[in-house]
């Protein structure tokens, strides 16, 4: 699911209604010359929108976590506490301050990367989280880096024999799975490969702390799987809607006449020029397996930023929660930025209506 | 696309409204009536069920010997076995669809109605108020809905209105967004320009004059909202921030009993997991349907 989100028009996942197909153009020198300095101007605005779209979220958060309904001191030391023990607490807190002083404590923090310490562990929230940032970001490329190249290739081949049996079937399989929710996914992988059915693969994450998950190859199996059945079927139909429409543009039919085979057609003229429009919806897709991972963490118990965000939620480890709820808008605005780019890189005609 | 040709054949030429030319492309494709087929079970099991449920959803069961333990495979007793506290797996199915449907529905109207007032507002009026709606929606989008969601749950507790409350307010900018792409059009057409002429109030225009020019759009993004937010909802109950023990619900059922999965009694997780599973697909189903015929009957117009 949360490969949800997807903010493409839902006509993109239907058929062929991509964005405008690039055509390839011969950049004259005076053309190419104004690229040049049109590049980095649109790099510098697309980074300061980037940095703004951020510091309203991180106003988001803190206000969201200002809806205490009760005083986090009291919440701390529980209903017991004796008056004297609640105020040093709340002076210790920056509780005391107004509003605006302890957003701006906050942010100063995270700017100068001290985010405050956990109340559930009284330890930096830094130190909690270091290692698992590292092991969450490894199970997402991991994901990232079967789901994205299979995606394409299936897209590919489907849109090559467009409304054949094979495309009929993958067409359906993608509609039914990106539906799915993944800790549905999980679980189903669960009773199937770990417990009622086979007992092929560990159902749990049993990682030392540190150690990097790369060394347990097994565990990694079915959390890396419930990622890549989550956002595979977005890449393909993305994919295929983009070939379906380039297939049909007529420098493929060019290619076609020269009599180049079809495959050389397909993968050498056909696929890079298709390719381009797909990167928006899968940076959203990356950026929503950080959603994902929430869910699939928790399930698989891995030892990632997701299992940690929902045990703070849990024992309501507001400054951990607060840190990671950023985490993860920031890797959604950088995933957003870096796909622009590469979409302006690739794409002839964008690049060239740049001024 | 072949089926969508062929539905579109299939719709009596005549002088229908188009919202009627639509449901009948829609209706005549298979993945619809499957979808239907899917979802109309899996309601009547949601609202009806509790009405067929053998025992009380929290009750724990007793034979003559004494009470039943926690997961006992499938039995006379308790047709599924029972859950982690000897309760009937089958009667807190029967249970437990309500809260997942109600919920999810709930949140989506929230956020389709907020959505498609700030889509319309900001496709007519343009200019910084058009940037303005725009720019707060894409804050919003910078999270996915379930972090968003639990970051709410954190501060103010497991609320059933809150859990509505964030996925509604999730599902906001991604309506608004389509609802503004789709109307940005309409408001540049004549009858738009006529209504003003004539002193038409703003609120009518919108809701009168443009609204019902990009039905089809929406229900489309509303369908696959709701199927999102389905998915949003279990998963939130499934950590266990949604309905609160004992009460009976397929997200947290799936929770509960996790480890019957090692005592080898897996009904308590496979029966909720086939009914999210299946109702996600239906609502996607029945999404996509309407998705292709009105598609194809875009096409259609175009090319006459």
């Amino acid at each position: 699911m949360s490969s949800e989100g997807l903010g493409q028009a839902p006509g993109l996942l239907v058929e062929g209604l991509g964005p405008g197909l690039p055509v390839p153009t011969v950049e004259p020198r005076a053309r190419r010359a104004r690229l040049l300095r049109g590049i980095p101007r649109f790099v510098i605005r697309r980074i300061l929108l980037g940095l703004v779209t951020l510091f309203i979220a991180s106003l988001v958060i803190f206000a969201a976590t200002q809806a205490l309904p009760s005083d986090p001191a009291r919440a701390i030391l529980g209903r017991s506490a004796t008056p004297e023990s609640v105020a040093e607490l709340r002076e210790q807190l920056g509780l005391n301050k107004s509003v605006v002083e302890q957003y701006m404590d906050w942010l100063g923090g995270v700017l100068t990367g001290d985010l405050g310490n956990s109340l559930a562990a009284g330890v930096p929230v830094t130190e909690i989280l270091g290692q698992r940032v590292v092991n969450s970001l490894f199970l997402m490329l991991l994901a990232a880096s079967i789901s994205v190249p299979l995606g394409i290739f299936i897209g590919a081949v489907t849109a090559r024999r467009r409304d054949g049996p094979l495309d009929h079937t993958v067409s359906t399989v993608t509609l039914a799975t990106a539906a799915l929710p993944e800790f549905v996914v999980a679980i189903a992988l669960v009773v199937v490969f770990s417990t009622t059915v086979w007992h092929v693969f560990p159902g749990v994450t049993l990682i030392d702390p540190g150690v990097g998950p790369w060394n347990y190859p097994k565990e990694l199996v079915l959390p890396t799987l419930t990622l890549v059945i989550a956002v595979t079927p977005y890449v393909t139909r993305i994919m295929r809607a983009s070939m379906v429409e380039i297939l049909e543009s007529d420098y493929v039919e060019m290619a076609r006449l020269k009599g180049l085979s079809e495959r050389l057609v397909l993968w050498r003229h056909a696929v890079p020029n298709g390719i381009a429009p797909t990167f928006q919806v899968i940076a959203i897709n990356l950026a929503y397996l950080a959603g994902g991972i929430v869910v699939v963490e928790a399930v698989f118990n891995y030892p990632g930023i997701g299992a940690a965000f929902v045990d703070a939620v849990r024992s309501r480890d507001m400054a951990v929660v607060q840190a990671l709820a950023l985490l993860i808008a920031a890797l959604y605005v950088v995933l957003n930025l870096l796909a622009d780019l590469a979409t302006i890189l690739v794409s002839p005609r964008l690049r060239t209506s740049l001024k | 696309m072949t089926d969508t040709a062929l539905a579109i054949d299939a719709v009596p030429a005549g002088r229908s409204r188009p919202w009627v030319i639509v449901l009948a492309a829609t209706w005549h494709q298979t993945r619809t009536k499957i979808g239907l087929a899917i979802l109309l079970l899996l309601l009547a099991v949601a609202v009806f069920g509790p009405f067929f449920a053998p025992h009380a959803p929290d009750a724990g069961l007793t034979r003559p010997g004494g009470f039943l333990g926690g997961f006992e495979p499938p039995s006379d007793v308790a047709a599924l076995g029972t859950d982690n506290l000897g309760r009937d797996v089958l009667s807190r199915f029967l249970w437990g669809g309500r809260s997942v449907l109600a919920l999810s529905v709930l949140a989506t109207l929230l956020g389709a109605v907020l959505g498609i007032a700030v889509g319309l507002l900001a496709a007519y009026s343009r200019g910084a108020m058009d940037d303005g709606l725009m720019r707060t929606q894409d804050v919003v989008l910078a999270f996915p809905q379930l972090v968003f969601a639990l970051v709410l749950v954190a501060t103010v507790g497991p609320q059933l209105w809150l859990l509505v409350f964030a996925v509604g307010i999730t599902t906001m900018p991604r309506v608004a967004r389509v609802t503004r792409a789709a109307a940005v059009e309409v408001v540049e057409r004549d009858f738009v320009r006529a209504a003003e002429g004539i002193g038409v109030p703003r609120r009518q225009i919108l809701f009168a004059e443009v609204l019902p020019n990009i039905t089809s759009t929406l229900v489309v993004e509303v369908t696959l909202r709701l199927t999102f937010n389905i998915a949003v909802i279990a998963s939130l109950s499934f950590l266990g921030f949604g309905l609160q023990p004992p009460a009976a619900d397929w997200g947290l059922m799936i929770n509960e009993n996790r480890q019957g999965l090692l005592a080898g009694q897996p009904w308590g997780v496979v029966m909720p997991v086939v009914a999210i599973s299946l109702l996600t697909i239906g609502t996607s189903l029945i999404g996509d349907g309407f998705a292709r015929a009105a598609i194809g009957i875009e096409r259609g117009r175009a090319r006459e």
